[in-house]
């Protein structure tokens, strides 16, 4: 993936295969993931539900919930193997290089403390700051994501506070630190358009300023789009194509990609209701991935040895490249 | 317009007792109330599609209960096929629910989880007495076929089902009482994008062979585009914009609609360095004086913090409540 010389990228996971247990029993949620990311540099790894983007996005974290584990496949952190590193530098890291923000932000906050005490409870154990100096910078920090009045808002509890407001307060908790890496689990799923596009655009803004690098996960082709430089796409526990947004959104290769492309109704009204196109059936439920490329039961080009031939990007990143052999 | 719209809403209010707080009863204040919907009319025409668009809380699922009588409204009146949906009693109350049907974002929670699909399809038609009980079967097929759906799934429970097709068969179900209107609520907003595009598709051939009229609310601006002929914008209780949607979406009047339609992601524009519209809706307990949008526009002037914009008519039927109407972006190729 880099050569000799290159230096090696802020965050790579090679391999990665995911297995977890459900009540049918074990499966691989995800099969030889390969990415990689670096400063300054934004990812989206796009797929639809059940494709194993948000088990990707914790397994880079060494975060996949027991009795599932990491069964194959490896991660670097700064060009150093996840497992190679100690609980205290796991710690630090996952405490202050990596931060994480989720779909649903008021189950992160506490509903029984005010905003002003979980933002300086974090800031207290991850900065070691005295109280006064931890209020002072939950301040700023508050201030910094966009929310107006903050001293006021620290005085609040969750539920006083609108989704999009706790979304920037988890936000302001995940920069405090300055990160590295931010890992963004759909962060807009559950907002308006209108408060979506304001916490991308802050999201933007501060990946610009801090040079940080940036994971988003999303089921939204448009927020992948217009926020990531490269773009993951998934499908059933496989990255099935890679490449600069530009060019994977431009000329799609793998007949998912395409496929998914032209699914999306658009905003210009075509008029007569004109059909779009289609993929026939459902995505496959994890843990029911048939051998072989898991869409070729979808897939109008499949062809007889679909069935038999492993799914392997063709080209490595930093290119374009797609897992299909047929279509090319 | 000659044509009397089939569906017709007028100056509908609607609004809900919010929670007393314990200090506010012991003072005596009346407890707070939350304005759902103030002053909407809006006509639906014979196979028509009409689209709602707004953000949560803008009061666009409460027209679709209103019309379906699940909420009373305050005041106003909504009539449909000439009759008072609100007043029918009998055999003309029995006809209006027959020809109103709903489909909701969750189909499973639209289904008993115990009643096999077959049954859950032809009940409605059952308990309408349009179909006797041998009939059953042959209806549950026949909107199978209609929804594509194999004839199979009629001896399943809606578990065995997946997301996609367990809102075809909500929308057989719908169908089953060769309805007039079909109200869908968020109908594709749960689903995965390529079976949105099956479902949405679906609903095309609907309106195309059925003569069938449908309100179609949603949050997401492309799936309007796609489906609706006409459209009005909500924001907060109110329409601020409506018209063809074409003409709406390539050339907004309202700074709201514009707004919408720029926070939209696109897929081929990179995102500018601010965002479309800065703060948030404010809350429907404490609507603004004056033009509900002023607080959030860019535009707003003196006389939008002191009094309620008049309707602005363009071709075409096309209207904005705005008092500015400033010059926006248009978007000729969005």
């Amino acid at each position: 993936m880099q050569t000799a010389s290159s230096p090696a990228p802020l965050l790579a996971a090679r391999g990665l295969s995911v297995g977890l247990v459900n009540r049918h029993g074990a499966f691989l949620a995800t099969k030889r993931v390969s990415l990689a990311v670096d400063r300054g540099q934004s990812l989206g790894l796009l797929g639809e539900s059940g494709c194993g983007k948000s088990i990707t996005l914790r397994a880079l974290l060494g975060l996949v919930p027991h009795p599932g584990e990491i069964v194959g496949g490896s991660v670097t952190w700064k060009g150093r193997d996840w497992r190679s590193l100690s609980k205290s530098e796991i710690r630090r890291i996952r405490g202050k290089d990596i931060a994480m923000i989720f779909q649903d932000p008021a189950s992160c906050l506490n509903p029984v403390f005010t905003i002003g005490d979980q933002v300086t409870e974090t800031l207290r154990l991850k900065l070691s700051l005295k109280a006064k100096a931890a209020r002072e910078l939950a301040r700023d920090l508050l201030d910094q994501v966009g929310i107006p009045a903050p001293e006021e808002r620290l005085r609040l509890y969750p539920h006083q506070l609108s989704g999009g407001m706790r979304q920037r307060v988890m936000i302001a908790m995940a920069i405090a630190t300055e990160p590295d890496l931010l890992l963004a689990d759909e962060p807009t799923t559950a907002l308006d358009v209108t408060i979506q596009d304001q916490i991308l655009t802050l999201l933007a803004g501060l990946k610009e300023r801090n040079r940080m690098a940036m994971i988003l996960v999303s089921h939204d082709v448009g927020v992948v789009a217009q926020n990531c430089d490269l773009i993951a796409v998934m499908y059933a526990g496989h990255i099935v194509e890679w490449g600069p947004t530009y060019d994977v959104l431009r000329t799609p290769r793998h007949p998912y990609t395409r496929g998914l492309l032209a699914a999306i109704p658009r905003l210009e009204v075509s008029g007569g209701r004109r059909p779009l196109q289609t993929i026939a059936g459902a995505p496959p439920t994890p843990g029911e991935l048939p051998e072989g490329c898991p869409f070729r039961l979808r897939c109008s080009s499949a062809r007889a040895e679909c069935a038999t031939i492993p799914v392997t990007l063709d080209h490595k990143p930093p290119g374009h490249g797609s897992a299909c052999p047929i279509v090319t | 317009m000659i044509e009397t719209p089939l569906l017709s809403v007028t100056s509908l209010h609607k609004s809900f007792a919010g929670r007393a707080s314990l200090v506010g009863l012991l003072q005596g204040k009346p407890a707070r109330r939350l304005t759902a919907l103030d002053d909407v009319s809006l006509t639906l025409g014979r196979n028509e599609v009409l689209g709602i668009v707004g953000e949560s809380g803008s009061g666009k699922s409460t027209i679709a209960r209103c019309i379906t009588r699940l909420e009373k409204p305050d005041r106003g009146e909504i009539t449909f096929a000439g009759q008072d949906v609100w007043q029918a009693r009998g055999a003309k109350l029995r006809g209006i629910r027959k020809d109103l049907q709903m489909i909701y974002q969750d189909p499973y929670g639209a289904l008993n989880p115990r009643m096999s699909i077959g049954r859950a399809i032809a009940e409605p038609a059952l308990v309408h007495g349009l179909i006797g009980k041998d009939g059953a079967r042959a209806l549950a097929y026949e909107l199978l076929d209609r929804v594509g759906l194999p004839r199979s799934v009629a001896e399943l429970t809606p578990r065995a089902l997946s997301g996609g097709q367990r809102q075809r068969v909500a929308i057989a179900r719908a169908l089953a009482l060769k309805p007039r209107v079909i109200i869908a609520d968020e109908a594709v907003s749960a689903l995965d994008a390529s079976v949105q595009a099956q479902i949405l598709n679906l609903f095309g051939e609907l309106m195309r062979d059925l003569s069938l009229s449908m309100i179609f609310i949603s949050h997401q601006l492309s799936v309007i585009a796609h489906l609706a002929d006409r459209v009005a914008v909500m924001y907060l209780g109110r329409i601020v914009e409506t018209g063809a949607t074409a003409d709406v979406f390539a050339r907004p009047r309202h700074p709201y609609t514009a707004a919408l339609l720029k926070a939209h992601p696109h897929l081929e524009a990179r995102r500018s360095q601010t965002p479309a519209l800065a703060g948030e809706i404010p809350s429907a307990y404490a609507i603004p004086e004056g033009c509900r949008f002023n607080t959030r526009c860019r535009y707003a002037e003196t006389r939008c913090r002191l009094s309620d914009p008049p309707a602005a008519a363009f071709a075409h039927g096309h209207e904005a409540w705005c008092h500015v109407l400033p010059d926006l972006e248009t978007h000729t190729d969005i």
